[in-house]
């Protein structure tokens, strides 16, 4: 059953389309690894999901409900949370006012404590301004942040990203606590260790198209398809 | 749920606030309220009435702060929700009654109005815009102040304002003046400082760090920047009354640009964002502006000028900066 249905995406910024007809299927509590080179758009992508990047042409459906054209605070009412790149918590704010704020919005199985179990260094760490955590830390507090919305579908856009290889296991932890209560993951990733570890398939985006997509462990085991998409091996 | 444990040590985390530390502040608070209240019983008439000014003005620039320091909406024209506060606070003493707390309601939902007629259009816009938008309010709300002469008095200003009543008994002493201006400023900056400490104010401060993010959670940024500016009017207009009240003359001057300018830097002096700093900035340009002014020939503006560059450069984060020096926390684009 298809939970989130893309079809024909098109966006960008001024300077041009980046997005040229993306078509993606999401199941109920699925998750999808998102890898590409830089600049293909992947970031683009989950922005544009999320209603920060404005819809040109095509529709995004979520269980049904259009949510093309939305303004951002709808689309996240709606069930959608993003975990943007670089973390991007709120500096002077309190990780205490993260949470409080993060979870005004859509109540649901998620709480504030029960995310602090999950996450018990933010815990320690409640009157601390976010600015002043560690990189590790900031990474815990935006999934923390986007968790208290209580949303279906988590967009993920490299949390791996300039984080110790101890704290990226940490971050698959907490995804595969979230799938376990049935949200779906996009996952944008770099880090092919994280994308194989939380994803059940895994899709590869180039110049703004996806051009392949397959089961995890199908990915893992064609080496030369890996190659010619990512130029890795 | 698996507990997850993040290892990474914190670099520079401090030590959680001590009680004496966290306490600090409030017996600060109470010695300030103490000395202000007690100030007409020893000081001199004219000093008094310097005091009720720097009050009034300390009020305006707490409203402009909760714009520009907690909210990150820098306001050209803030003085035109003052201005508008202080013209129906004055006329309404003029022509129907003095009769505290008539005239600072009216004032209160003057500046209101004008915010919320206002506010609409430009907390959809950002940057130069909403700087240039906000400008451009402040200067027709002072042409219009200057040609409506039937309800303003145009450029002689509206004169005749009487004194303040309460309980039928005219406030004519500077004293007791003082301790009405007082009573509402203090009254109007907690309000303001409730606000921003409130869980609404932590979505203010959001929305100044990073607006794209409170909207990706969920939250209609325009509506609550559309309230905050609705509020800072009303605030405005009530220390707008205040002026009305202490000046018993308001002029098309009070909602100039200068005003409002002075208002910002009152605010950049103290340190945007910190409301208490406002307060402090604001006795610093009213001293400067009045005191310092009157012996330098009219020079006040300049000398102000001079304090807002070394503020600038020598304390970047205003006076709030003093009370705790620390590292510049990650920035969060």
């Amino acid at each position: 059953m298809t939970f989130l249905e893309v079809r024909g995406l098109v966006s960008g910024y001024d300077r041009g389309r980046v997005l040229h007809g993306i078509d993606l299927d999401l199941a109920a509590g699925g998750a999808l690894g998102l890898l590409g080179r830089n600049g293909v758009g992947k970031s683009t992508l989950v922005m544009t999901l999320a209603g920060l990047v404005p819809v040109s042409e095509g529709t995004v459906r979520l269980d049904g409900e259009d949510l093309a054209g939305r303004r951002p605070d709808r689309i996240a009412r709606a069930g959608v949370a993003l975990v943007p790149q670089g973390r991007r918590v709120w500096a002077p704010l309190t990780v205490a006012e993260h949470l409080a704020l993060a979870s005004g919005r859509r109540r649901g199985t998620w709480t504030v404590d029960g995310v602090l179990d999950l996450l018990p260094r933010l815990a320690e760490r409640r009157r601390h301004p976010a600015g002043r955590l560690s990189g590790g830390e900031q990474q815990m507090l935006a999934i923390a942040r986007a968790l208290l919305t209580n949303p279906r579908l988590v967009l993920l856009d490299e949390p791996s990203d300039g984080l110790a290889p101890a704290v990226v296991d940490q971050v698959a932890e907490v995804i595969t606590t979230m799938r376990a209560e049935g949200v779906a993951v996009l996952l944008v990733e770099q880090d092919l260790h994280l994308a194989f570890a939380v994803a059940d398939e895994i899709a590869v985006m180039d110049k703004g198209v996806l051009v392949h997509r397959v089961p995890t462990d199908d990915f893992r085991r064609d080496r030369a398809t890996a190659q010619r998409l990512l130029g890795v091996a | 749920m698996t507990a997850v444990e993040t290892r990474t040590p914190a670099p520079d985390a401090p030590a959680e606030p001590s009680g004496l530390r966290r306490g600090l502040p409030r017996i600060i608070a109470v010695v300030v309220l103490v000395v202000l209240a007690a100030a007409p019983l020893f000081l001199a008439p004219f000093a008094t009435t310097t005091l009720t000014r720097i009050v009034v003005f300390a009020l305006f620039a707490v409203s402009l702060d909760l714009l520009v320091g907690v909210t990150g909406l820098p306001s050209l024209g803030h003085a035109a929700y003052f201005g508008a506060g202080a013209y129906a606070a004055g006329w309404v003493s003029i022509n129907v009654t003095a009769e505290a707390p008539v005239p600072l309601l009216v004032g209160a939902a003057t500046g209101a109005v004008a915010a919320a007629l206002t506010g609409w259009i430009t907390v959809r816009t950002g940057g130069v815009f909403f700087l240039m938008l906000t400008l451009a309010i402040g200067e027709t709300v002072q042409q219009l102040a200057n040609t409506w002469e039937d309800a303003t008095g145009g450029a002689n200003g509206l004169t005749g304002v009487p004194s303040v009543r309460i309980g039928g008994e005219p406030l004519v002493n500077a004293g007791l003046l003082y301790w009405y201006v007082l009573a509402v400023g203090v009254l109007g900056f907690v309000l303001v400082w409730l606000v921003a400490r409130s869980p609404w104010g932590a979505a203010l401060r959001g929305i100044r760090d990073n607006e794209p993010r409170m909207r990706a959670v969920g939250y209609p940024t325009a509506v609550y920047k559309y309230a905050v500016f609705v509020l800072a009017g009303s605030v405005a207009g009530v220390a707008g009354s205040l002026l009305a009240a202490q000046q018993r003359l308001v002029t098309p001057a009070d909602l100039s640009f200068l005003t409002s300018s002075f208002a910002l830097l009152a605010v950049v002096i103290g340190g945007a964002g910190s409301l208490w700093g406002a307060c402090l900035g604001a006795a610093v340009v009213v001293l400067v502006r009045e005191t310092l002014g009157a012996s330098l020939d009219g020079h006040g503006p300049l000398v102000l000028g001079l304090v807002f560059v070394l503020v600038v450069y020598l304390l970047p984060r205003g006076a709030a900066g003093l009370r705790r020096p620390r590292r510049e926390p990650g920035r969060s684009p």
